[in-house]
């Protein structure tokens, strides 16, 4: 499905989220990369770890109001068959937990505090992740 | 209490932010990393502009002796390149390239009850914890 080329939008979008990152350590001293705060979540259930949930609950919040009054929920769409997208997640999964972190982690807080190993986790995800679509799209055809 | 509060209002903004750039559209995303395709170049616009705030403000923030709710900074400490990092970004941009989802808008897209969706997060939830046992 071919997709329109969103400037503003994205850009507004992308300050957003980049003022909520910064709102959140000035705030409570903490990193908001998401698949931190999920995995900790997870496996950490002392009280210090409950604004984690809260954030979850803003993020789904935020995003879901955000999504059927803006977007429009009939654009969510996962191409992928059902086997893909167990092993995607899974890959998602257990990738940012051994890799300490994903697109908001290393790429949005990482790059934003000049971070050596979140640069270079953000070459290496992309890279993989367009090489995927390419030998997806171009090479397998579909 | 208040840390609660404030988490809760960065996530607000932070999902908002995520639906109005486009970032919950997976094919806005699998068409922003097919550059030979129809490429939407949209992405780079959403990571610009969350860089573009985060980079001084984190170094204005960071400046604060403590932050405004909790008693110290918690920033990752690591900084070393190891092969758990290498080999979890890659094994994370897999996954990202064969679905159009990262973590967060994973998360977002709950709210669509979309039955792909939800199997999507569950697979997410287990290879978390996955990797919990596996004590790597």
């Amino acid at each position: 499905m071919e997709t329109e080329f969103t400037p503003w939008l994205s850009l507004t979008g992308g300050v957003m989220i980049g003022a909520a990152a910064v709102l959140l350590l000035w705030l409570n001293g903490k990193i908001a990369g998401i698949s931190g705060i999920v995995g900790s979540a997870l496996s950490d259930y002392s009280p210090a770890s409950a604004w984690r949930w809260c954030f979850v609950v803003g993020l789904i919040l935020g995003g879901g109001i955000s999504l059927y009054q803006f977007v429009g929920v009939e654009q969510i769409e996962l191409r992928a068959s059902t086997p893909v997208l167990l092993a995607a997640g899974l890959l998602v999964g257990f990738g940012t937990r051994l890799g300490s972190g994903c697109t908001s982690g290393h790429g949005v807080c990482g790059i934003g505090r000049l971070s050596h190993r979140s640069i270079l986790a953000t070459l290496v995800f992309m890279a993989v992740a367009f090489a995927v679509v390419f030998v997806q799209r171009h090479m397998l055809g579909a | 209490m208040k840390q609660g509060i404030a988490a809760l209002l960065a996530g607000l903004l932070f999902g908002a932010g995520l639906a109005v750039s486009g970032m919950l559209i997976p094919d806005k995303v699998l068409n922003f990393l097919d550059i030979a395709g129809h490429w939407d170049p949209s992405l780079a616009f959403v990571m610009g502009g969350a860089i573009a705030v985060t980079l001084p403000g984190f170094y204005l923030v960071t400046k604060r002796e403590r932050p405004v709710l909790a008693e110290v900074f918690s920033l990752p400490s690591a900084t070393e390149i190891d092969a758990k990092l290498l080999i979890g970004a890659a094994l994370f941009g897999l996954g990202w390239g064969l679905s159009g989802l990262c973590p967060a808008p994973a998360l977002v897209n709950i709210a669509t009850g979309l039955g792909d969706v939800l199997m999507f997060v569950a697979a997410m939830v287990a290879g978390m914890l996955l990797h919990k046992v596996s004590r790597l």
